[in-house]
């Protein structure tokens, strides 16, 4: 099994039916896999704060919902992830691709990325990092534990993550 | 007629539907006239209340009115490409556009200016876009409930506020009894 297979495995395995994305070139497999899936309803999103919005509506609707975006949009993102998703207590898994790590070939990247943890840390959301294969063998229990704290959870999956597939 | 008094006429056809309204004055007068479990009060992130009705809409069978404002249909304006692809039947974005912005002191917005939002619905791809006058408004809504197509509604009111209260109901509060009647509605 591939590992955006098994990452989409684990999203269907935690009954999440509705994803929203906004590309990343490491991301490219997995978005394939969650818009070939008959059990997700896949719903691209313009920008990420948008994405959260549907994310959060169809939460209410009664559906499991995540979004995988690249961890620029973090900026994005701040009043989203503070006055609607963390204020109304909604759980929110986000697959994020961690541009700008070890293999990073774009500068402009590293910028966000010295950014990244520290935000996240600001803003209490519980971080998991990705960096090898078998890290994803915690996705299940990590996606487990947003649905049951009712939070949003980030998931930072890096070069060497995504190199490895 | 401003706001709050289009707000007003649509009352009797909005009042047992699931609504999700704009941050600020909106949610303010909604609550006002006429709180309701069957209403989603967004208390801050402006733009997304058309985002949030679309993916409440998707993912449920009730209908949905989400009532948006012009201001915040410009600062999220990726909104209306997605709502034009991923069409839901029972979703009614009334947007009320009075060409301000109208929770922080009535500055002009583009909309009230060279910016027509329902033809960029349209260009956009949304295919049931209707532009009202505020008299016209609760005819145009009761026309959407009573069809089965995605409809976006650009009501043309003027700019001017009412003084209201602050909702100092607490978030997770709002949600909550919100979605026990969300999910009633599709058992």
């Amino acid at each position: 099994m591939s590992i955006n297979q098994k990452i989409v495995n684990d999203f269907i395995k935690n009954k999440i039916e509705f994803v929203t994305t906004v590309p990343c070139k490491q991301l490219a497999g997995v978005i394939d896999e969650i818009e070939t899936s008959k059990d997700i309803y896949h719903i691209p999103s313009n920008k990420e704060d948008e994405g959260m919005g549907l994310c959060a509506g169809a939460y209410m609707g009664g559906k499991r919902s995540a979004i995988i975006m690249q961890n620029t949009a973090i900026g994005v993102t701040i009043n989203t992830l503070v006055t609607l998703i963390q204020y109304y207590n909604i759980p929110l898994p986000m697959l994020i691709s961690y541009r700008g790590e070890i293999g990073e070939p774009v500068a402009c990247q590293v910028e966000m990325a010295v950014h990244t943890k520290a935000l996240l840390n600001q803003l209490n959301i519980p971080t998991y990092h990705f960096h090898t294969q078998s890290d994803a063998d915690e996705l299940d229990g990590i996606l487990n534990h947003s649905f049951m704290a009712k939070k949003p959870v980030a998931i930072l999956t890096d070069a060497s993550f995504w190199q490895g597939a | 007629m401003i706001r709050s008094e289009v707000l007003k006429t649509l009352i009797p056809m909005i009042s047992d539907q699931l609504v999700v309204s704009n941050i600020g004055l909106p949610s303010q007068e909604l609550h006002l006239l006429d709180d309701q479990p069957t209403n989603f009060y967004m208390l801050g992130t402006m733009g997304l209340a058309s985002s949030i009705g679309l993916g409440l809409a998707l993912a449920q069978k009730a209908k949905v009115i989400a009532i948006d404002g012009d201001g915040s249909v410009l600062t999220n304006f990726g909104t209306l490409p997605t709502i034009a692809n991923n069409p839901a039947d029972n979703f009614i974005l009334l947007i009320i556009d009075n060409g301000s912005y109208g929770s922080t002191g009535d500055q002009p917005t583009y909309a009230g200016m060279k910016t027509s939002l329902a033809k960029v619905a349209e260009a956009c791809g949304c295919d049931n876009v209707v532009e009202c006058s505020a008299e016209d408004t609760a005819a145009a809504v009761q026309a959407a409930l009573d069809g089965d197509k995605m409809t976006i509604i650009v009501s043309k009111c003027e700019s001017g506020n009412i003084k209201v209260p602050v909702i100092d109901m607490d978030a997770p509060v709002i949600r909550h009894r919100f979605m026990a009647e969300v999910s009633r509605r599709n058992a």
